[in-house]
């Protein structure tokens, strides 16, 4: 289903058929105290001209000609053409909310799809439509443990994506819940002893990320014991869904919030991206957002349809389930193309050379005089070093090198001064490898 | 469907049946007729506390989900959980196999502020001509 603008006419028309003169009479009933009778203060319209240049200009600012080492969060992975021909269709790209299942089979099948591959990724039995990206569907995954547990502490690892700490937080800050963090150990997972006193009778949820934004990849089964033996439910969200290729899914995890980036959406300005929120069966009702269901039409065949839509927004108002009615649609399917192109293997191979050139990488920087591993507990596609000099003095100088340096993790940790989160993907290659370890060899060696 | 003469109704369509302190809560044959086929119920555990005039519950049809009141105050004894697997026995029998709690009363006085059956069953007609209307 298309989603048009309405014309002056046709808003005329329908303002005669329910009996009101103007728009403006139909928002008299709200308090002119709240009524905003200033212009928004957004810039004018621009001809075609002045739009393509716009876009030009902003093309231009892309950094190409870069090799980036900066993942935490956002991941450079290969994106096919395909993809992008596909979300372009018009049927997909201006599609409307698909409330109505006989003209919406084609998108409710996509979103179908997208929910299976989540599932099949994460371990889990159901998948949702998707969030906005991935802090919001933690912060979502959080909700549904406060709801289905009944109790309001949240302790979230600190090795989990500081965005989204912020993210929940903003969320707490009006709701009831409270929010205590607990801290890594020595490896760069979870203090696993810090826990047990920490995981009282009200504690609703565990909230971990595998693998943490360290890049270190969590150990969830003696958590999920541990969170379940308090009542608590453990939330695993997952920054870096490639990872899943290789990884095992967190099947122990009772909820997993996963931004779905890497799938096929390229980094941008950071955004729009995805996000997902998957669950054991049981869990369905308290689940946020929509779901599509697959179903068998009055004449035997097979179709799709918005299921259990009585807990959403529109239809429950105030006590829905979450109150984002709206899903990223277009990035769920961008995602769908992209892991249905990949296929098992090439998610398997992609992830294993994610993981060979990040181990490649790790040991020509270790090589370096001064440059240590900061955590020993296995990781993926990012691992943390440790520097004898300010990581953004040497980003600075790697800057001029054409190269993009990695994560300063003093920014969100001030107790890693001297630390930095290097990621290397697919798309790095050996050369480039070798190029950033010199480059970080002369930066190291420049005279203060 | 007879509304049983000694249960206490609510304008918010749930039945009670008090017996001294002990009280069974479900919703009308009425209600259940408005929300059509039950397909999931949502109820408080055992043990926890219930407030007059607030919700303790939710009732899933296929055409909407709906909040129970509580018709009283008090701390729920039972959950009839066997309605987990079977929710349509609030559309079979709403009276009886189809209560929802069973609760210890607060304050049994406050019963005596809902309708018997035969208000309950003006109350409704009134209801029912008002969305004819």
């Amino acid at each position: 289903m298309r989603y048009l603008p309405k014309s002056p006419a046709e808003r005329q028309d329908m303002l005669a058929a329910i009996g009101a003169k103007s728009i403006e009479e139909l928002f008299s009933s709200i308090p002119e105290r709240y009524r905003l009778r200033e212009a928004l203060d957004l810039p004018g319209p621009l001809s075609e001209t002045e739009v393509i240049e716009f876009f030009k200009a902003r093309g231009a600012e892309n950094s190409g000609g870069y090799t980036s080492f900066l993942g935490a969060g956002v991941y450079n992975h290969l994106r096919s053409v395909v993809t992008d021909a596909i979300i372009q269709r018009g049927e997909f790209l201006t599609s409307y909310t698909p409330y109505q299942a006989e003209i919406t089979q084609g998108t409710l099948q996509a979103i179908f799809e997208f929910q299976t591959l989540m599932c099949q990724l994460t371990g889990q039995e159901v998948a949702n439509a998707s969030m906005y990206d991935g802090s919001t569907a933690t912060t979502e995954a959080v909700l549904m443990a406060e709801r289905l547990t009944g109790r309001s502490r949240i302790l979230v690892a600190r090795s989990v994506h500081p965005e989204y700490r912020d993210v929940l937080k903003t969320y707490a800050k009006n709701s009831g819940l409270h929010v205590e963090e607990i801290g890594y150990g020595a490896n760069g997972t979870l203090d696993q002893k810090a826990l047990p006193a920490a995981l009282k009778d009200d504690v609703a949820a565990v909230v971990v990320q595998s693998p943490n934004f360290f890049g270190v990849i969590e150990s969830l089964a003696p958590l999920a014991d541990a969170a379940h033996a308090s009542g608590a439910l453990l939330v695993t969200t997952i920054t870096e869904g490639v990872s899943l290729g290789l990884v095992r899914p967190p099947a122990e995890a009772d909820i997993v919030a996963m931004e779905a980036q890497s799938f096929g959406l390229a980094p941008s300005y950071g955004g729009p991206f995805a996000g997902v929120v998957a669950s054991r069966d049981k869990f369905v009702r308290q689940m946020p957002g929509r779901l599509a269901g697959q179903t068998t039409d009055s004449e035997g065949h097979r179709g799709f349809v918005l299921t259990l839509a009585t807990r959403e927004q529109h239809i429950r108002r105030e006590k829905a389930t979450s109150n984002i009615c709206t899903n990223q649609a277009l990035c769920a399917l961008a995602a769908t193309v992209h892991l249905t192109l990949l296929g098992k293997e090439g998610l398997r191979e992609m992830a294993h050379q994610n993981l060979s050139k990040a181990q490649f990488a790790l040991a020509e920087l270790e090589k370096i005089a001064g440059v240590r591993r900061a955590f020993e507990a296995p990781f993926f596609n990012e691992f943390t070093i440790e520097l004898p000099r300010s990581v953004k003095i040497v980003n600075a100088y790697l800057l001029r090198e054409k190269i993009i340096g990695p994560f300063v993790l003093g920014t969100s940790y001030p107790e890693l001064t001297k630390h930095a989160l290097v990621c290397v993907t697919e798309t790095t290659t050996r050369a480039e490898i070798e190029r950033f370890a010199a480059a970080l060899r002369r930066a190291l060696e420049q005279p203060l | 469907m007879a509304y049983p003469a000694n249960y206490r109704y609510t304008k918010e369509h749930e039945w009670v049946d008090v017996k001294g302190d002990a009280a069974a809560i479900g919703i009308t044959d009425y209600a259940q007729h408005e929300l059509g086929d039950v397909v999931f119920v949502e109820l408080p555990k055992v043990g926890s506390k219930i407030e007059v005039g607030k919700t303790f519950g939710t009732v899933e049809s296929v055409k909407a989900v709906s909040d129970i009141y509580a018709p009283a105050s008090g701390e729920v004894v039972e959950a009839n959980d066997v309605l987990h697997n079977t929710p349509e026995k609030i559309n079979t029998d709403p009276h009886g196999a189809g209560w929802l709690i069973k609760v210890r009363l607060a304050n049994p006085a406050e019963i005596s502020g809902l309708m018997d059956a035969a208000a309950y069953e003006a109350y409704i007609a009134s209801q029912s001509k008002e969305a004819s209307a």
